[in-house]
């Protein structure tokens, strides 16, 4: 208990490659602070350039489905497949999409 | 004339060794902490530094090579030359000691390091220009870096601002010495190869005491060049044991390639 309580807390960081693409979970890390946790992304993160824009959250603040709930959740969009938009005749003049 | 020539040129040669010199002793000092981190993502930081500065080492060693004009190569100086050859001032090959003293040694380093490239980039020397641009994006995050840490110690718990108060201490009469000129440095800051030194000192010990005073530590009282001597020559014991580790397999094997 004492030890988790001197333990820096977890950090999920998600970094954006390049201009116009999303940011995308990488890893996590361990920081005291969002400064120090920005500070340690850019050290083990970026270091092969892969990122223009850093964000980080601390990992206690997401909220994540729980697998459990797969069939209650996933399951019953599998039968609506009428949800995807491959249903229409697409004429010719408009070409490829 | 001529003499007069060749006694910048000598001057000029010494001082780019020197700086080749401080980089890449603090260079393998900070190396030392790999592996051995407080924490892995900072020893992943002070692995990044490390390399950043045995960058810039190897292009002040390629341009003494130049100077030199003998044909010899970065290793020749890096591997096979003996303690007192090197000119790296003494705050570098200080001992890493407790991750403090670390800190403290690279933030004394960084004061000095970030203002000295920014007026070098406006060297009549264009190699010396073209070397401190390429590291002045990489020291500005150092000295990040390291002010962060001086704050947050010095502004921390009562342990880790006894610490600092300890590094401090024991690093500040080594911390003036990049300050201090040579004669070689003098005769370059009178042609206007190097900048000004005095200018230097005052905004090295502004961008100190700003620093300090925001991680609620003191700036130490006394002579901050109270060792010095390591930039022509004269070093501690500290140093034979480092190059000794650094030289060993190109001592062993010389001209060995990966």
């Amino acid at each position: 208990m004492e030890k988790n309580k001197r333990d820096w807390p977890l950090w999920e960081v998600f970094i954006r490659s390049k201009q116009g693409l999303d940011h995308k979970h990488v890893g996590s890390l361990h920081a005291s602070d969002a400064e120090m946790a920005m500070e340690n992304a850019r050290d083990v993160y970026t270091r092969r350039m892969e990122g223009v824009s850093i964000w980080v959250v601390e990992s206690k603040h997401l909220h994540a489905s729980n697998p459990d709930e797969e069939g209650t959740l996933y399951e019953s969009a599998k039968s609506k497949i009428y949800r995807h938009p491959t249903f229409y005749n697409i004429p010719e003049s408009v070409g490829h999409m | 004339m001529e003499t007069a020539k060749n006694k910048t040129d000598q001057a000029l040669f010494n001082t780019v060794l020197s700086l080749a010199d401080s980089t890449l002793i603090l260079s393998h000092r900070l190396s030392e902490w790999c592996g051995h981190g407080p924490i892995i993502e900072q020893d992943i930081a002070m692995s990044n530094i490390a390399l950043d500065l045995i960058g810039e080492a190897r292009n002040f060693y390629d341009y003494a090579t130049k100077l030199e004009g003998a044909g010899k190569t970065e290793d020749d100086y890096a591997y096979f030359r003996e303690s007192k050859e090197y000119k790296n001032a003494l705050l570098c090959e200080q001992l890493n000691g407790d991750f403090a003293h670390t800190v403290v040694r690279q933030f004394f380093f960084d004061c000095w390091h970030i203002h000295f490239l920014d007026a070098l980039r406006n060297s009549p020397d264009e190699n010396l220009a073209a070397i401190a641009e390429k590291s002045y994006m990489e020291v500005s995050y150092h000295i990040k870096w390291s002010s962060e840490w001086v704050i947050r110690l010095g502004d921390g718990t009562e342990k880790s601002k006894q610490k600092m108060e300890t590094a401090l201490k024991a690093l500040w009469p080594f911390s003036g010495e990049l300050l201090e000129a040579t004669e070689d440095e003098k005769i370059l800051i009178a042609v206007g190869i190097l900048p000004d030194f005095e200018t230097l000192k005052t905004v090295w010990l502004e961008q100190v005491t700003t620093i300090l005073t925001r991680a609620t530590l003191e700036v130490p009282t006394g002579k901050n060049t109270a060792q010095t001597g390591g930039k022509t020559g004269r070093h501690s014991e500290y140093l034979s044991y480092l190059l000794a580790e650094m030289q060993s397999v190109q001592r062993a094997y010389p001209g060995l390639k990966w």
